[in-house]
């Protein structure tokens, strides 16, 4: 494995436990939990460099750099997070998180819930942004962070900026939120829902708690996770990447794979039903659809911004459908609604969606401009 | 006159702005505009581009900018959002530019722009010759030219008289030089300031 010049390289994900409990959004309380995180560059002496990288649906903790113990294992943004690179770790000292509810070490379903001695399993609560966003702030506190130089995400990850932003105006100075949104669409909800109908409905499920028979509901989260990549692309790229080539000669007048796209799908299915967690997927579809912060202003998404502090780089792409620039542009017209610090770039971009985590050089431009210009 | 902004008419249109106002940029190029009016008057400002080469300007230069297609309109921002809506050098680019006009006002106390004046001598004399007018105020053939409203200050003037629209105060400049006649004639850039009747 190569691994160039502008990589943090070998890392090796931590732990912080935390012994208060943790009151949720959605009522009750996390007894005890744990977060695991990364960590990339070093805090300066001021502790004024310090910025979050939140992640999405499917992501982690390992941000960038190759894990220690599997160097193929490369971080999900490693294309913006390096020495060199636009979240450049010679400045700025980054911390990648693994959110509650997840699947890669931090507390979450598969944990042992103290109470039973049994995995969580279905009785994990249902987890929202608020609650990730608080958990992330004992983590700050833990690692001596009072206010990040910039808390940054895409999708799921950039509601989580602008929580951050809301929930703690003063621990927040600068929030990158990219191919995101205020709120879901009905249209989002509802793919969101075909993805969770797809688990909840698949045998192997027993009602979340398929650890103890010693199953995963496989298919459900290979459906989940092939409508997931319908909206994550394009129509052009789908047309582009895939057009109606076939996989093999000629038409098998079958139900096996015949187009090339049919073989993709149902191989990021496989792919990630043999490695992500049902229970996982279906918490945080939840909290996508339960992301609204105006929803106590009375949907008056100005209002809701008016605690705000920080500076904002709002970004979109031309052909995110799934996160569409409509939306951006709803978060950048409440910040400039309360005076707030913004800029806001519609990229050009085939890619939809999964444009945020392209090295797209217009992209990877303005967020190297947007970075710079931080102050730590 | 001097010339620290770089733009000659960025110093006519800076002196119309007091310490502290709320601007509006539209066409902001680089931002430069809006970089000196925070740095030195404490304008809270925002720049309004569509060109992704300028947006990353002015994220370069640390200004407020928000990509939007002008030709849209300005329906984010509420009425009487700022005190100065700025267009400077971008009118004659939009093809809508009676219902910018009109929106500027909407959204801004007063509105200031500027635009090259077509009325100048020079172009008379271009026209003459057989040939669309190139100059510097000017540089574009016209096969590649951003241009796409070509008026004069006299026709400039029409339309705001129609529309309501008060000229509060104008400008003209030939070079960088200031002109005091005949500025439909002289003046190869012409700089207003607009209010709202009544």
């Amino acid at each position: 494995m190569n691994h160039s010049s502008d990589s943090v390289g070998a890392v090796q994900p931590q732990r912080a436990h935390f012994d208060t409990p943790l009151a949720l959004a959605g009522g009750g309380a996390l007894p005890v939990f744990d977060l695991v995180y990364e960590t990339y560059g070093e805090l300066n002496a001021a502790r004024s460099n310090a910025v979050l990288v939140c992640h999405a649906l499917s992501g982690h903790h390992h941000v960038a750099g190759y894990a220690a113990d599997d160097p193929k294992n490369i971080g999900w943004w490693d294309n913006l997070v390096g020495p060199g690179k636009p979240l450049d770790t010679r400045k700025f000292f980054v911390v990648g998180v693994n959110n509650l509810g997840g699947c890669y070490g931090s507390t979450g379903p598969m944990t042992l819930n103290p109470a039973t001695g049994k995995p969580w399993g279905a009785d994990f609560p249902l987890v929202v942004v608020e609650d990730w966003v608080t958990a992330q702030a004992r983590l700050a506190d833990r690692l001596g962070i009072d206010a990040w130089a910039a808390v940054i995400g895409g999708s799921l990850g950039g509601m989580q900026a602008m929580q951050w932003a809301l929930e703690y105006p003063d621990r927040i100075r600068h929030a990158l939120v990219i191919a995101s949104a205020p709120k879901l669409t009905a249209q989002n909800i509802a793919f969101n829902e075909v993805a969770r109908q797809a688990i909840l409905t698949d045998p192997d499920f027993h009602g979340g708690h398929y650890y103890e028979h010693g199953v995963v509901p496989a298919r459900g989260l290979r459906l989940a996770r092939m409508i997931g990549h319908i909206t994550y692309l394009s129509d052009d790229q789908m047309a582009e990447k895939f057009g109606r080539r076939l996989r093999q000669g000629g038409l098998k007048f079958s139900y096996d794979v015949d187009f090339e796209i049919e073989s993709y799908l149902r191989y990021q299915g496989d792919k990630f039903a043999g490695y992500f967690d049902a229970n996982t997927y279906l918490i945080t579809t939840k909290a996508l659809d339960y992301f609204d912060p105006a929803l106590g202003y009375g949907g008056d998404l100005a209002a809701a911004l008016a605690r705000a502090r920080a500076n904002f780089l709002v970004v979109s792409f031309s052909t995110d459908w799934r996160f569409a620039p409509e939306r951006s542009r709803e978060i950048v017209y409440g910040l400039v609604h309360n005076g707030l610090g913004v800029s806001y770039a519609e990229l050009e971009s085939i890619a939809g969606h999964d444009s945020f985590l392209l090295d797209d050089p217009r992209y990877h431009g303005v967020m190297r401009a947007y970075f710079e210009g931080i102050k730590t | 006159m001097t010339n620290v902004l770089g733009r000659f008419d960025f110093e006519a249109i800076a002196k119309w702005i007091k310490p502290g106002e709320k601007v509006l940029d539209l066409g902001c190029g680089d931002g430069s505009l809006l970089r000196y009016l925070r740095d030195e008057k404490g304008v809270l400002g925002y720049g309004v581009e569509n060109d992704p080469a300028n947006v990353l300007a002015c994220v370069r230069n640390g200004v407020n900018v928000i990509q939007i297609d002008l030709e849209a309109g300005l329906s984010g921002f509420e009425d009487g959002f700022c005190d100065h809506v700025v267009m400077s050098l971008s009118l004659q680019t939009v093809r809508h530019t009676e219902r910018l006009l009109a929106e500027m006002l909407r959204v801004g106390r007063e509105a200031v722009v500027s635009f090259p004046n077509f009325g100048h001598h020079s172009y008379h004399a271009a026209i003459a010759r057989g040939r669309m007018p190139v100059s510097e105020s000017l540089p574009y053939q016209w096969y590649n030219s951003p241009n796409v409203r070509f008026f004069t200050m006299a026709d400039f003037e029409a339309l705001c008289a129609e529309r309501g629209i008060v000229l509060r105060e104008r400008l003209g400049f030939d070079g960088e030089a200031a002109v005091t006649e005949d500025l439909n004639r002289n003046a190869s850039i012409a700089v207003y300031r607009l209010g709202k009747a009544g």
